[in-house]
């Protein structure tokens, strides 16, 4: 472990992974500086150019964000819904999976490992394979569960329930693996002295998990918020109840014909992820490792 | 929790400001006085009723439609959902199957309404709008939207295809005249090649549909050189793909876009059209790198802000000219709306749209094209739609439409477009009409 270490420390790897970074960000570098470029400029020369004839404007920024015009971006509008998509998007399964992974490590039942394998399998299937069955589970209803038949905001209740189905093999399967690695004695000894369930999950696995969970959050919220193939399925495609995303990806127009406008709003709708990102990065690096062999 | 506040506290902030700069603009519509409401009376009244439409027009077309159609809400008190997905040919499918199917969509090509009639899933037109449909428009255009007899639709917009896109002062600078016939087309073209700019420019990059706009020239040229008669039976496969008589139609486009003389201008030589995307391939013409570029009435929308349309401004387009100065073929394509559901509302809202009401009043508010007989030229918002209408209105115009959307989809949004790929590639006109022509599905 050491001699890795020692070895990825190295000058040669760490100019290596500079090069690597440096590469890796020149194309988004080229989408920053173009976002400030006027229309004009970016649809006849290179982002380089701008070096040469420096000529900035943020007008790609205002008429994205509120727009003059009735035909431009607004994603103002569309922000308010990503936040209230997302946010519950991420609690949900976080709540649920963090009880059941409790349930599935700390708790003896029978048939308990091949629950864990069957939602382990459960990850195989695809998203897109389960669209229309959600559809018409929304629509139609399903055996004894009656349609949903949602309109206006309650619409918001469709994609919740979709990103936390879809999610929760996932959640339940990282949370699982983190919580059964934990060293055992500690949760006998808190047995012993007398604790209950709701005692350990709160006050023991909580704090325990925390790196795992963060982990989750993150992964699941950049996910949530960047999804668009959900969103345009069950949000409804309105300004009611449709998230950055898909006006993002309506507001080149018809034809395409006015993606300079997709410069600007890429960062407005990655603002957010990167705050997150950011804010949590030192829990986040710590829980990449969850779930995974020890070394 | 500690590491929870930071982010939860930005996150508020963030929401909140979203929220101060996002929500005024829903005030509600103006109320209207109810002389404004005079001409939607026969619609009737619909109040607390809602229409879903599904369409794949964005952005600023989604907003001139909906603006369109506002005063027709207002007055029927039906509330207009419109939800516009560039990914509707794909996405309808599993919204139908799914059960949560739009009220309304625009269908963007006759197959996929035909599909979903034949599926038993669209409703049949009411007799209102049937009566409206053969009073506004041609049998041609109403036979795009029948199926085994049953009138399922409306036109709602056309595109006429044939348009060929110049700069009029180059043309002037030049002493150019606009051709005619095909003969002088191309006498044009070798005027211009000679001296030294490539007369044509073209693009074919457009995502999954790459190679439409080679498409639509083939089927230009095969209706100017054969007729309607011998494209009807190309389209409807009565005669093969590969008939010696495409295979000439197709050599004629290639002895202009696959000749490095005259192609690609102001992108560099005849290949690079492969490349070059639809919505730029025309913008050398402004700069007179190139003098023509073949491309539909709606390019007008594709030109940068600020260009100027018409005789005598930044461009204009005239019709692709066949042998006979007297003719007008003219290759166009279409959008029809059609009905998932039959409520009262829903077929009021049918109703206006194949109205000529809704034709001239959605013209003013912008570029649009419809080939309804009502439509008043003076309405159209640039030049070229005025021509567009003018063109479809006159009785010596033979509006054929677009093949590769009548074609089976595996075809006409398959290996048609993939040939035209490989074609503009350098791959042989006889190897790349036979391919497609294995291609066409048997039954």
């Amino acid at each position: 472990m050491n001699g890795v270490r020692e070895r990825l420390a190295s000058r040669a790897f760490t100019s290596a992974a500079v090069v690597i970074a440096v590469l890796w960000t020149i194309p988004t570098l080229g989408l920053l500086l173009s976002s400030f470029r006027p229309e004009e400029e970016i649809k006849t020369t290179g982002w380089w150019q701008v070096f040469g004839s420096p000529r900035l404007t943020l007008d790609n920024y205002r008429e994205v964000l509120s727009g003059g015009a009735n035909s431009s971006g607004r994603l103002a509008e569309y922000f308010v819904n990503s936040v209230v998509i997302t946010l519950p998007s991420v609690l949900f399964p976080l709540v649920l999976a963090f009880f059941a992974a409790y349930a599935l490590a700390w708790i003896d039942f029978r048939g308990r490992d091949a629950l864990v394998v069957g939602i382990f399998a459960l990850q195989i299937v695809p998203l897109q394979m389960a669209l229309v069955p959600l559809l018409k589970l929304f629509s139609q209803g399903w055996l004894f569960l009656p349609a949903w038949n949602l309109t206006g905001p309650a619409r918001f209740g469709q994609v919740w329930f979709a990103h936390t189905v879809f999610s929760l093999p996932f959640a339940v399967f990282l949370l699982h693996n983190f919580l059964a690695g934990l060293p055992r004695d500690v949760i006998e000894a808190a047995r012993v002295d007398g604790a209950s369930h709701g005692t350990l999950l709160l006050r023991i696995g909580l704090p325990l998990a925390r790196p795992a969970l963060v982990t989750f959050a993150i992964i699941q919220f950049i996910w949530v918020w960047n999804d668009l193939l959900v969103a345009l399925t069950l949000s409804g495609g309105t300004a009611e109840t449709a998230p950055m995303t898909v006006r993002l990806a309506s507001m080149a127009g018809t034809y395409g014909n006015e993606w300079q406008r997709l410069t600007a709003g890429a960062f407005v709708a990655a603002f957010v992820p990167l705050l997150v990102f950011f804010s949590l990065r030192r829990h986040f690096a710590r829980g990449l490792l969850a779930g995974s062999v020890k070394g | 929790m500690r590491f929870g506040a930071r982010p939860a506290l930005a996150f508020i902030a963030l929401a909140a400001l979203a929220t101060a700069c996002g929500v005024p603009q829903d005030s509600g519509a103006p109320s209207r006085s109810t002389a404004a409401c005079g001409p939607y009376a026969r619609y009737g009244e619909h109040p607390g009723t809602k229409v879903t439409v599904y369409a794949e027009n964005r952005d600023r077309e989604a907003d001139l439609f909906e603006e369109t159609w506002a005063d027709f809400a207002d007055c029927t008190g039906i509330e207009v959902q419109y939800e516009g997905d560039g990914e509707f040919e794909a996405r309808i499918q599993l919204r139908v199957d799914g059960g949560s199917a739009p009220d309304v969509a625009f269908f963007p090509q006759p197959g996929l309404l035909e599909h979903f009639a034949q599926a038993g899933r669209l409703k049949p037109v009411s007799a209102g709008v049937e009566a409206l449909a053969k009073q506004g428009w041609s049998a041609d255009w109403n036979s795009y939207a029948t199926v085994n007899g049953t009138l399922y639709g409306t036109p709602l917009v056309a595109n006429v295809k044939s348009f060929v896109w110049y700069s009029p002062t180059f043309f002037r600078e030049r002493g150019l005249s606009v051709p005619r016939t095909w003969s002088e087309l191309m006498a044009v073209t070798e005027k211009v090649a000679a001296s030294g700019v490539k007369p044509w420019c073209a693009g074919i990059e457009s995502a999954e549909a790459t190679g439409w706009p080679v498409t639509d020239w083939i089927e230009d040229v095969l209706l100017r050189q054969q007729g309607t008669d011998v494209y009807d039976r190309w389209v409807a496969h009565e005669i093969p793909f590969n008939d010696p008589r495409v295979i000439k139609a197709m050599d004629t486009v290639g002895s202009i876009l696959k000749n490095d003389r005259y192609a690609n201008g102001g992108f560099g030589p005849a290949r690079s059209i492969a490349s070059i995307s639809f919505q730029e391939a025309g913008t050398p013409v402004l700069s007179g790198d190139c003098a023509m570029h073949r491309q539909a009435s709606f390019y007008a929308d594709l030109w940068p802000h600020g260009t100027e349309i018409g005789p005598d401004k930044d461009v204009f387009a005239f019709l692709l000219p066949g042998d006979d100065p007297a003719g007008r073929p003219v290759l166009g394509g279409g959008v029809f709306t059609a009905a998932f559901a039959d409520r009262p509302e829903v077929r009021a809202f049918q109703e206006y749209l194949a109205s000529a009401d809704f034709a001239n009043a959605r013209m003013r508010k912008g570029p649009f094209v419809s080939a309804i007989r009502g439509v008043d030229p003076a309405n159209a918002a640039t030049p070229v739609d005025r021509l567009a209408i003018q063109l479809l209105q006159d009785p010596r115009t033979q509006f054929r439409f677009d093949g590769s959307d009548l074609m089976p989809a595996s075809v006409g949004a398959g290996t048609f477009w993939k040939g035209a790929v490989d074609w503009v590639g350098g791959a042989g006109t006889r190897q790349v009409a036979d391919s497609v022509e294995q291609s066409w599905p048997s039954h």
